[in-house]
């Protein structure tokens, strides 16, 4: 018997979908198995039964060859597994040691053993190969470190299963290679790991074994080294997938967006964006890349009126537009894709076909002179849309709410292109969004750039960086640290700029030891 | 979904229902404490509420204000503002019609529908106020609309004491003329014309709300505020009218009290319509369809309960009791939805 776990048959039934339809799924001693889906195929329904967070309505689950029931996730810990969220559970006034010791702690008396908690936790540290600093605080730490703190959690638990749930989610390049690093230290240590995750390229670079889950059911398990991009691809999606954006050279025009000496404050009066000066110019694709809350979210905003500039100018087709409202701005030939589709980009509880008009509402044809609605021309502009962005289910009339995330991504981006935008601002376009709603998205984007538009993208995923933009900037602390085409750019040498190196102290890659 | 006939929101529907009948339930356990039988109560409390023309003309006639202020609070909240100011809009409303309607000679023609306007000009300016504090200043309207009703109250009973006052021995102000009044439907109950204007408005606040462009905007600040900004909608300027609409709809609850009932603008006359309001908006579900039924449940409630006192041992404060059920079980929406294994609304 060597294998630590065996899931047989799960089934899990939501109120409106069957999340897990049978699901075989089983971990090696010591392997790293990734679980891969897209989202909403049952990945991760799958892991919160196997640690008790649901119950299942069928199948059997066995630990170490014994059967049992994981009635709630004090019992999984009792099994000796453990679970990092993509959201972390920590306590961020607490210091490290406070933390991993929580709610297992070793009192003194009625006070906790905290010189005893950070012995522990330097020897954990210690034997798994995990920097880490006792005493500093969560709230000090970056989030790569925070994720180690919750790693470390689990082993002080006793954990031998370690479930990561989306672990590099969250993560700069640099730092999901010091995450494989870790895995690859406590496989060696015989901890068994299910990595759940949707990017293919983290599969290979780590795992043993990879499960493919699609819309419930299990596609099929193989060993890592018998698959490859492509074939994954078309596991999770069900078809055929074109993993490269095709594009010809962008045919740069006349400059569109102007941004000079831009800054602006966050409402507490801090400095998030610190003087930046960029140019769109029509037809071409500029990809700003960094950690997100380096005042990217903060130079989207101002340039659509949504915030206020502190200073400097921005301008759009040789018209200053600083300050102007929102919906000034739009009508001047603006579309933007919000980076939070559910705090700016729908109103969740409005139809698909009210959204589809959300900001064109109070213009021809949407709306007769004497301020009514055009129901007509409300639903054949839904109907269209519908059809043309394969917008699923294809009801105008459906709640934007009960759409999935990539179909409610996809009603914002037909609302915001059908537009033909002179200026198109795509912030996070496929956060959330699955793997075919990611190429279409993609490719429409791609489509407005050709066709004229200036296209600034902000995007946290380096992959979609790369692959769409015809100049990349980095952006770090609130400044644009530095610009360069396409053709100059590797990922490493951007993860090292999103971190605040700088360009003239870049080595290249390897000299920090692990690429790909 | 409010466009398509097809898509009927029975659960909406079904809810309220199912609230009041457990509300009845509940309050059958009260009247068997008093020592009566609750079918015997209700049934005295159905016939003299709906029992005959008359009956059925009392309850619309109770039900008519509630209608009115029920609107009120539904719009305001439809707008994303809790409106508990439309017992002093309330007020300020039937001040200012009343104040027409006894200053001024004209022909009825004219001088109803001005009364009526000024009534709800009164009602909206005073809606406003808390609405412009909150978009300008970011004041909570709750706060302000709890403190405008003590001032539309003391500034009420100023006016209708002091320089309005009537000359008799009565705080109330003159007599309106009747070229203001609203006719009687069906003496000798007191149901007027206000009702049609009940009904008229219930369909006004509906196609606002749903068939232009504003109720688009203002549905949109009171869903999700930050993408209405996103939308170029002007958050600020549609909270102000959302009040103002909620607070002229609230003024004329007032308006219809005093030109159809009171016929002079009496000190405090109002038995806490504004408050009802809020009760009634729940139980209709914030739709102006719902509201209207709700507020004829309530009116009906009210014009049973005086009978039932009257015929039996079950004094008419049950009614109070019943009413604060239904707004329990309402509010207790989960609970009835686990009861009819309705599925959750993710």
């Amino acid at each position: 018997m060597n294998k630590v776990l065996e899931m047989r048959g799960i089934i899990k039934q939501f109120p409106r979908v069957l999340a897990n339809d049978q699901i075989d799924f089983d971990l090696n001693y010591g392997e790293i198995h990734a679980l891969v889906g897209e989202n909403g195929s049952g990945k991760s329904t799958l892991m919160n039964i196997l640690y008790g967070l649901y119950q299942s309505d069928g199948g059997e689950i066995l630990v170490r060859g014994n059967p049992v029931q994981i009635t709630e996730p004090r019992v999984a810990i009792d099994l000796k597994i453990g679970m990092v969220f993509q959201h972390f559970m920590l306590v961020e006034p607490l210091t490290v040691a406070e933390n991993i010791v929580l709610g297992s702690e070793l009192r003194k008396g009625p006070f906790l053993d905290y010189k005893q908690a950070v012995a522990d936790v330097e020897r954990l540290s210690k034997e798994y190969g995990l920097k880490i600093d006792p005493h500093a605080k969560i709230s000090d730490l970056s989030v790569g470190l925070q994720q180690r703190v919750e790693i470390l959690k689990a082993l002080y638990r006793g954990a031998e299963i370690l479930i990561l749930d989306e672990p590099t989610a969250v993560l700069t390049p640099q730092e999901v290679d010091d995450l494989i690093e870790v895995l690859k230290t406590l496989r060696a240590k015989g901890t068994s790991i299910v990595f759940i995750t949707h990017k293919i390229r983290e599969v290979l670079a780590v795992s043993d074994r990879v499960t493919v889950l699609r819309r419930g059911k299990k596609v099929g398990t193989k060993a890592t080294k018998d698959t490859n991009e492509q074939d994954l691809a078309e596991m999770m999606v069900g078809r055929v997938v074109l993993l490269r954006v095709n594009k010809e050279p962008a045919q740069p025009g006349s400059d569109v967006l102007e941004v000079k000496n831009l800054s602006v404050k966050d409402p507490f009066g801090n400095l998030r964006v610190n003087g930046v000066d960029l140019t769109v110019r029509s037809g071409e694709v500029l990809g700003i890349a960094g950690v997100e809350g380096n005042g990217q979210s903060e130079l989207v905003e101002a340039i659509a009126g949504l915030q206020r500039a502190e200073q400097g100018t921005i301008s759009l087709n040789g018209v200053d537009i600083t300050n102007w409202s929102p919906l000034k701005i739009r009508e001047a030939g603006f579309g933007l894709v919000p980076e939070d589709r559910h705090r700016r980009g729908l109103v969740l509880d409005y139809s698909v076909a009210d959204n589809l008009i959300l900001g064109l509402h109070g213009k021809t044809p949407f709306v007769h002179h004497v301020g009514l609605r055009h129901e007509a021309a409300i639903q054949a502009n839904a109907e269209h849309l519908v059809e043309e962005y394969d917008i699923r289910p294809s009801l105008p009339h459906q709640l934007a709410k009960r759409l999935s995330g990539g179909n409610q991504q996809k009603v914002v981006v037909a609302r915001e292109f059908t537009q033909n935008p002179k200026l198109l601002i795509c912030a996070q376009p496929t956060r959330g969004v699955d793997i075919g709603a990611i190429e279409f998205i993609h490719q429409q984007v791609i489509k407005q750039r050709d066709q004229g538009a200036a296209v600034l993208l902000v995007s946290a995923e380096l992959d979609e960086v790369l692959s769409l933009s015809d100049r990349v900037a980095v952006m770090y602390n609130g400044k644009i640290v530095s610009i360069m085409s396409a053709e100059e750019v590797t990922e490493h040498k951007l993860g090292y700029l999103m971190l605040g190196g700088r360009l003239e102290d870049y080595q290249g890659e390897g000299g920090n030891g692990h690429e790909n | 979904m409010k466009t398509k006939l097809k898509a009927f929101p029975w659960q909406e529907v079904l809810i309220p229902i199912v609230a009041v009948f457990l509300a009845l339930l509940v309050g059958s356990g009260f009247i068997l404490l008093v020592g009566e039988n609750p079918l015997m109560a209700y049934s005295v409390l159905f016939r003299e509420s709906l029992g005959s023309t008359k009956n059925i003309a009392t309850t619309l006639q109770r039900a008519t204000p509630l209608i009115f202020t029920g609107l009120a609070v539904a719009f305001a909240f439809r707008g994303g503002l809790f409106n508990i100011g439309a017992e002093g809009q309330l007020y300020i409303g039937a001040f200012a019609a009343a104040w027409v309607g006894f200053t001024f000679d004209l022909p009825r023609l004219i001088h109803l529908p001005l009364a009526v306007f000024a009534g709800m000009v009164g009602g909206a300016l005073w809606g406003a106020i808390p609405g412009y504090l909150k978009a300008k200043l970011g004041v909570h309207e709750v706060i302000n609309t709890i403190m405008l009703n003590f001032i539309a109250l003391f500034l009420t009973d100023w006016l209708a004491t002091g320089p309005f006052h009537g000359g008799t021995w009565v705080p109330e102000t003159a007599r309106i003329k009747s070229t203001a009044a609203l006719a009687r439907l069906y003496p000798p109950t007191r149901l007027n014309t206000g009702i049609y204007l009940a009904l008229v408005a219930a369909l006004v606040a509906y196609l606002i709300l749903w068939k232009t462009k504003r109720g688009y905007e203002l549905r949109a600040v009171g869903l999700n505020p930050t993408a209405a900004e996103y939308g170029g909608i002007n958050v600020a300027r549609n909270t102000v009218i959302a009040m103002a609409l909620s607070g002229a709809l609230a003024g004329l609850a007032g308006t219809e009290q005093i030109l159809g009932l009171h016929n002079r603008f009496i000190l405090r006359f109002s038995p806490d319509l504004g408050f009802m309001g809020i009760a009634v908006a729940l139980l209709g579900k914030n739709h102006p369809v719902g509201v209207v039924f709700a507020a004829v449940l309530f009116g009906a409630l009210q014009s049973g309960s005086a009978a039932m006192d009257r015929l039996t041992a079950v004094p008419r404060e049950l009614i109070t009791i019943i009413q604060a059920l239904i707004i329990f079980f309402v509010a207790a929406e989960y609970l009835i939805r686990k009861m009819l294994r309705l599925k959750e609304e993710a």
